[in-house]
């Protein structure tokens, strides 16, 4: 077993690292790159905890081998604040509550920034289907979609 | 393991042939990534396609569409010429896990996996879609409908593997749908799906029709005798009779936890009468 070398853009920032072959996205972010923004829930792309956003599309970071990274644009949870400057996403689900153990918000917030550059304007169907592939167990989803909702409202007066 | 990126088709087949079926494909990776995670496969090499030219690409081809075998949902979604020539073909697609999925899973590697269950393959059947497979010996191709042999088996040999799939043309009074059945409103697999093809005459009849039908089988099955019920009619109430009754007796669904046999083989119909009215309309549309 050869271990491969990895040259990736993260979060805008040229990166390099080194994965065994059969290493997924999410553990060379987690592991070698001490990104532990996406989380592994369930590890079968169920549950969406491991989201990021992989050249301009969502994906379940646990279904990518870190290898196909090579050459790939990668967004994670931590490229969303700039500087201190929470993204108004992040700061929509403090305010509203939108989260309870935390498990699962990096990899909503990632998802509802991809619907919110696609979609600026978006229905309470649209965000709820568009992130229907994250799971949370604690909030019931609703002050989710309020919070997606008041950040959108948000970005389109900005 | 091994994790391996050719060029080319002919360094693919090379691979998988060398290789005594202990490589696999990776495509999309939302089948293969699950399984080698769970522990049922344990393969010594992957073979990523998606550098291979064209792959990742819908181009026209012969007034059709050619779709690569990397090419995920998402992105077949939103091209406006595969929507408006094979709008079933899309949705069924589209219906495929959530949107973290849909950024990666491919209409090929639906195919490939083989269930009958799979929600992209009654359409590309029913689209008499062609199915484009690279081996030692050069490309050949495969009818959609004769591609799965039965649960997870193909007709791929030794060293062979679908670089795309391809979505003939069609005249402009012509449409499709897709529909299935699940027990929740977003992504299930299954219980039973039908996906219905139809060109119109100028007079407003059925002049052809192709009507597929999933989950109710070991395969997705093309029905002829559900086609021949409505061509020649407006899907009046005797045709649209006699078109879920081929359906109803085509199927040979099993029982488990997900539905009954009898409980498919009713929906089976159900779907394929509502798949016909929706293509129906969208081919008056077109007209």
């Amino acid at each position: 077993m050869k271990n491969i070398h990895v040259s990736t853009v993260l979060n805008g920032d040229e990166t390099e690292f080194v994965c065994a072959p059969e290493e997924t996205l999410l553990d060379a972010l987690r592991g070698r790159l001490g990104m532990t923004g996406a989380k592994e829930g369930c590890g079968t792309g169920d549950c969406g905890a491991c989201t990021v956003e992989m050249d301009g599309r969502l994906v379940c970071s646990c279904l990518v081998l870190g290898a196909e990274a090579e050459g790939a644009e990668i967004k994670t949870v931590e490229g969303m604040a700039v500087g201190e400057g929470l993204h108004p996403l992040q700061q929509a689900f403090i305010d509203h509550a939108a989260l309870q153990c935390g498990i699962c918000t990096p990899g909503i917030l990632v998802a509802a920034k991809t619907l919110l550059e696609r979609n600026p304007d978006p229905t309470d169907t649209e965000v709820r289907y568009w992130l229907a592939g994250n799971l949370c167990r604690c909030t019931g989803y609703d002050k989710i979609i309020k919070a997606v909702q008041i950040a959108a409202a948000d970005m389109r007066g900005a | 393991m091994q994790y391996m990126k050719p060029q080319t088709a002919a360094e693919v087949s090379d691979i998988l042939a060398r290789s005594e079926g202990a490589a696999r494909i990776l495509g999309g990776g939302t089948d293969l990534l699950v399984q080698m995670r769970s522990g049922m496969i344990e393969p010594e090499t992957i073979v990523d396609i998606k550098h291979l030219d064209g792959i990742r690409d819908i181009t026209s081809e012969d007034g059709g569409l050619r779709i690569g075998a990397a090419v995920s949902g998402q992105r077949l979604g939103e091209h406006e010429g595969a929507k408006a020539l094979w709008p079933g073909v899309v949705e069924a697609c589209e219906l495929i896990g959530s949107t973290q999925i849909q950024g990666r899973c491919t209409m090929v590697g639906n195919l490939c996996n083989g269930g009958p269950a799979a929600d992209s393959v009654p359409a590309m059947i029913a689209a008499a879609a062609v199915v484009r497979i690279e081996g030692p010996d050069g490309p050949r191709d495969c009818p959609a409908e004769d591609f799965v042999t039965g649960p997870g088996k193909t007709v791929l040999g030794k060293g062979e593997f679908v670089s795309s799939v391809f979505l003939p043309a069609r005249p402009k009074a012509a449409s499709d749908a897709y529909l299935r059945f699940i027990p929740r409103t977003e992504m299930d697999i299954a219980v039973a799906s039908a996906g219905v093809n139809i060109e119109l005459a100028d007079d407003g009849t059925i002049k052809s029709a192709r009507v597929a039908i999933g989950a109710v089988g070991p395969r997705v099955i093309l029905v002829p005798d559900a086609a021949d019920a409505i061509i020649g009619s407006k899907l009046e109430d005797p045709a649209i009779a006699a078109l879920v009754r081929a359906c109803e007796a085509a199927s040979s669904p099993i029982d488990d936890k997900r539905g009954t046999a009898e409980f498919r083989t009713t929906v089976v119909g159900v779907l394929a009468k509502r798949a016909a009215r929706i293509a129906m309309t969208r081919a008056g549309e077109n007209q």
